[in-house]
Order: structure tokens, then sequence, then C-alpha cells
């Protein structure tokens, strides 16, 4: 068994540079992290990345070597390719690695799991060709791999930056789909004083069109009634745009409407979430050091509400300071004094987000989907096999996976949870608050028995020191 | 490798080793990602769903949808979640199995 002061989940910005601070002030901590290297999936990869790929990328991806650089420190173990399936007493965690599963005790945990796509369950969603803006950005990154014959579809910055960082690797998509419209921009302009005061990420959109455009990259904007078109595989995209049909053929569909945190592990131990309007998903109840309603455990980063990587790296280190004070490494003068400008470079991290947020909205269609559109794609329930449970007196997505088996596949609701709490808000009349989410149980990813009867009482290792 | 791939490799990687997929034999790019090798390689579809048959591949890349799921040494994996290592064989998982080692409890 491993035991630490600190267990970190997830090694992307939050989890990387919540551990460094955290082995900074001496106590020791032990990383867990699903792939082979360090990075989550924003930095994914990111030291073997090749000088050319650096270019591709950009800056902001490379940036990411100085986190990682980061853990080269005496107090921290990472433990690469640990796949973590139960949290249990808010202090043990299961994990499997290399076929065996493991059991690390920690004195406090931080969840640091990021951010997952946002569902957008559009007809033909899931035809093979089709993938997530942020598949084809991590294939990119990791294994220097582009989509030919592209098509991006959905809003948000991120659909800019995949779309240049496809020029920058000379395969260009065919178009941008984009589902924002005029009058999206017209309420987005209230938050203009936020978005002045993030002006280095406004300036980086400006870039990313005036790229785009220099290149003669088409974008159709306003889109609406959007399709995937195809027998086996992804062969087309069809949509209207200001009531004119559309049909771009195709090999592959980029999808992407916004990232929602990744809750999948807060909610497997009981911590309470709400509903935030403004990014449209759930997200846990922290306090400003990302400390939840388990105190022995705290949350980090876009796992705690969508806030990008540079915000996650800074909220990683505000609650590694906090972890510090509770567990009597420095006094409670020492940890503000250290926050301070943590916090200052935070607020300014999140200024612009309300302008992105309301400037580039999910796209209504995925948000109340059409009838035959798979929504679960694991058991492939429709929207309206959804609705038809609100019919028969489901209130909550829970009495809904009893009826017709959604959420109850292999991903656990990670690609249907937000669509179906959504639908039966809508047909229940009833606020997302209240109708909530799946109860998601142990195992949070499989394990074989073999694996759990490989997890013998070991002697305890003692992390870090 | 086919060529009808929408999936390329920008600098091919020289380091390959074989691996088997059903009945072809392909040439990988060693250490890399195993879902990525294999659209390159033009796999297509990964895997059938247990319910209607429909095809499907990888969709996150992530870890997080299992519409990647092979099977491997009978037990079905995200091929996302794994590299790329000598003689792998892979299977498509047969549709009645589609959901062993990889169902929720």
């Amino acid at each position: 068994m491993h035991s630490a002061d600190l267990i970190v989940i997830g090694a992307g910005p939050a989890g990387m540079s919540a551990a460094r601070r955290a082995a900074g002030s001496g106590l020791s901590v032990l990383l867990l992290d699903e792939q082979p290297t360090p990075g989550g999936q924003i930095y994914r990869d990111v030291d073997r990345a090749s000088k050319t790929r650096g270019a591709i990328l950009g800056s902001d991806f490379t940036d990411g070597r100085a986190l990682t650089r980061g853990l080269a420190h005496e107090n921290i173990t990472h433990l690469r390719g640990a796949v973590v399936w139960q949290i249990e007493e808010a202090t043990r965690v299961n994990f499997t690695r290399n076929g065996k599963a493991e059991l690390a005790e920690g004195r406090r945990i931080l969840l640091a799991t990021g951010a997952l796509e946002r569902p957008m369950p559009v007809p033909g969603w899931t035809l093979p060709g089709v993938m997530t803006a942020g598949a084809a950005q991590i294939m990119l990154k990791q294994s220097d791999i582009a989509c030919e014959r592209a098509v991006l579809v959905g809003s948000g910055p991120l659909l800019y930056l995949v779309a240049t960082q496809m020029v920058r690797a000379g395969v260009p998509p065919l178009a941008l789909v984009e589902t924002q419209t005029k009058a999206d921009l017209a309420r987005s302009l209230r938050h203009l004083g936020g978005a002045l005061r993030g002006w280095p990420y406004l300036l980086k959109g400006l870039r990313m069109l005036w790229e785009l455009r220099r290149a003669g990259i088409t974008r159709h904007v306003g889109a609406s009634d959007i399709a995937v078109e195809g027998d086996r595989n992804a062969s087309g995209v069809t949509f209207r745009v200001g009531g004119i049909g559309h049909r771009i053929a195709c090999d592959t569909v980029l999808l992407h409407h916004g990232v929602v945190p990744n809750t999948q592990a807060a909610r497997s131990i009981d911590i309470p979430h709400r509903w935030d309007d403004a990014q449209g998903c759930f997200a846990p109840e922290c306090d400003e050091w990302g400390r939840t309603a388990v105190s022995t455990v705290f949350i980090a980063g876009d796992g705690a509400g969508i806030g990008g990587a540079r915000a996650a790296a800074l909220a990683g280190e505000i609650s590694a300071l906090e972890i510090a004070r509770d567990l009597g490494r420095m006094t409670e003068e020492e940890r503000d004094a250290e926050a301070r400008p943590l916090r200052s470079g935070l607020g300014a991290e999140r200024a612009a987000r309300p302008f992105i947020d309301s400037a580039y909205p999910p796209y209504p269609g995925a948000l109340a989907p059409a009838d035959d559109t798979i929504v679960c794609r694991c058991e492939e329930v429709t929207a309206g096999d959804i609705r038809r449970t609100a019919g028969l007196g489901c209130l909550g997505p829970n009495q809904a996976k009893a009826f017709v088996r959604a959420g109850m596949g292999p991903c656990q609701g990670r690609y249907c949870g937000l669509s179906v709490t959504r639908i039966l808000s809508d047909m229940n009349g009833i606020p997302p608050d209240a109708t909530g989410y799946y109860r998601i149980r142990p195992p949070l990813k499989p394990v074989t028995l073999g694996e759990i009867a490989a997890l013998a009482e070991h002697e305890t290792v003692e992390v870090g020191k | 490798m086919k060529p009808d791939s929408p999936f390329r490799e920008i600098d091919p990687e020289t380091d390959r080793v074989t691996v088997r997929f059903g009945s072809s034999e392909l040439s990988l790019p060693r250490g890399e990602n195993l879902a990525g090798a294999l659209l390159v390689a033009g796999v297509m579809p990964f895997r059938h769903t247990p319910l209607s048959g429909a095809p499907r591949g990888p969709f996150c890349m992530m870890g997080a949808c299992y519409d990647c799921l092979v099977e491997i040494d009978g037990i079905n994996r995200q091929a996302c979640m794994l590299q790329v290592t000598e003689g792998l064989q892979i299977e498509r998982p047969s549709i009645n199995r589609a959901i062993k080692g990889a169902g929720n409890a």
C-alpha cells in the first residue's frame, strides 16, 4: 500500500501545480494519473512534442513543460498509467496499474480530474469518423496525427484553436460550421468590460480568426438543423444558415460546443453539486480553497468549474496552500500571504470567461435533440425514449435509467448525463438542480476480478520521504 | 496501410512494430497511442454496439467514451488508453461479449 500526506488524482495543470506547491511546503505527495506521461489533456504528452509539433500547437501548449518539470521533486511520487476506480472513507484510493489493483492512503485527497467535452447529440454523432474537436487535438498533440477532409462543428474558442493548428499542420479543415448567432454576440457585449480585462484572450481569438481568414477557411456562422450523414462512416454534414440548406461532403466531423467539469469521482463520494446556469452544467460545491463538504477532499481546476488551463494551475496551488496549513505545515497568515498573488492572477484569468460563455453558448439543437437522435451512445437510447420516461412520471435521471438503461453502459453517463438531466428538466418543468444527475457508483473505470485479486496486502510504502 | 484512411501521420514514425488486428497484419509506430495508430492504418470500425450492431470508432480519445473498445487477450480495453507494443493481438469485440470487462457494476 502507498501512503502519503496528499493524493492528487490527475496530472493536468491543476494536479501538477498542486503537487509541486504541496511538495514545496513539505508534504509527501502521491500523484496518480491515467496517462503514460504528465500533462492532462491540455498539455498531453507535452514533454515528447517535437519542435515542429510545438510550432504547430503554439506556446500555450509548450508552456506546459514548466509544470511537468515541477514534478521532479523529492516529495512527489508520480505513478503513470494509474487508473483510479474507487475512493473510500474519503482517504483511501483504489487504482489499477500494469494490470494490478493497488491501494493508496492519503491524509488529504485533491481531485484534479479536469473537463470533458459537453455532449453534443446531433443526428449521426455516433458514426465512425465523428469525434470531438478535443479528440482531434489530442491526436495532433500526442501522435502527430491529422484528420483529413474534416469539418469542425459547434461553437467556442477551441474550434478556432483546433482549426488554426490544422492549418499550420498543413491539413486545413474544409470548413467551420458555427452555431453561435449574432444575438449571442449582442448579449455577450454586456460582459465586454470583463473581456477587456482579460484582453490577452480576446487578442488570441482575433489572431486565430485572422489566421483562418488568411488560410481561406470558410466559416458558416449561425448554423442550425445540424446532422451528420453517412451509412458506415461519416460522409457529410448538413445544416441551415438563414433558412438556406447546406451540405458539405467530408470524411471526418469534429464536434465541440464547450467543455464541462468531469464530476464522476466527486459524485462517487457524494460531494454535493449545483447547477451552474451560465456554464450550463453541474459543478461541485467548493469553498474558495477548493474544499468540499467532505472535509478531507479538495477539488481544483476545470473539475470544479470551467476556467481554463492557467486558472486551473493557479487553483491547484491555492488548494495546496490550504492543505499544507490544514496539515500544520504553515500558518494561516503564511497561507494567505502566499495565496494573495495567486488569487489576483485567478481573477484576471477568469475575467474574460463570462464574455466567452455568452458569445459561444452551447448549440440549442443539441441541448434539446430531436426525438430520434441518440442521446446515450452506449445503450443507444434516444431523446424521444427519455421524453417518454418523463411521460411515465420519471422526475430524474436515476428513474429514467431504470426504465430505458440510459447511462448504464461503460461510459457511465459521461456523454449523456447532462443531456438526460436537461431533457427531463424541460419536459417536467423542474429546474436542473431539482431534476438532479445520475448517482455515480464505483468502479469509476472498469476493473477485472483478476486485477482486484492482485490487491494483496503489501507492506506500506512511505511516499516521498 | 489502407490509403483511404482520413487520418494521417504528419511525420511518419520510422520505428515500427507488427501487430495483428483480426486477420490483418499491421505495421504500427512503436509506443504511439494505439487508437490513433489503428485509425491511421485504416482500421474502422473498431467495434459494433451490442444492441443494434451499429459501427463505432474512437470518439473522445481520452478514456471517457468507450467507443474505441477492442479485445486484447480476451479482455475489452480502451484502445485510446494503450500504447502500441510488438506482437499485440487485437480483435473486434464480439457483439454478445462487447461489454465484458467494460460494464458498469
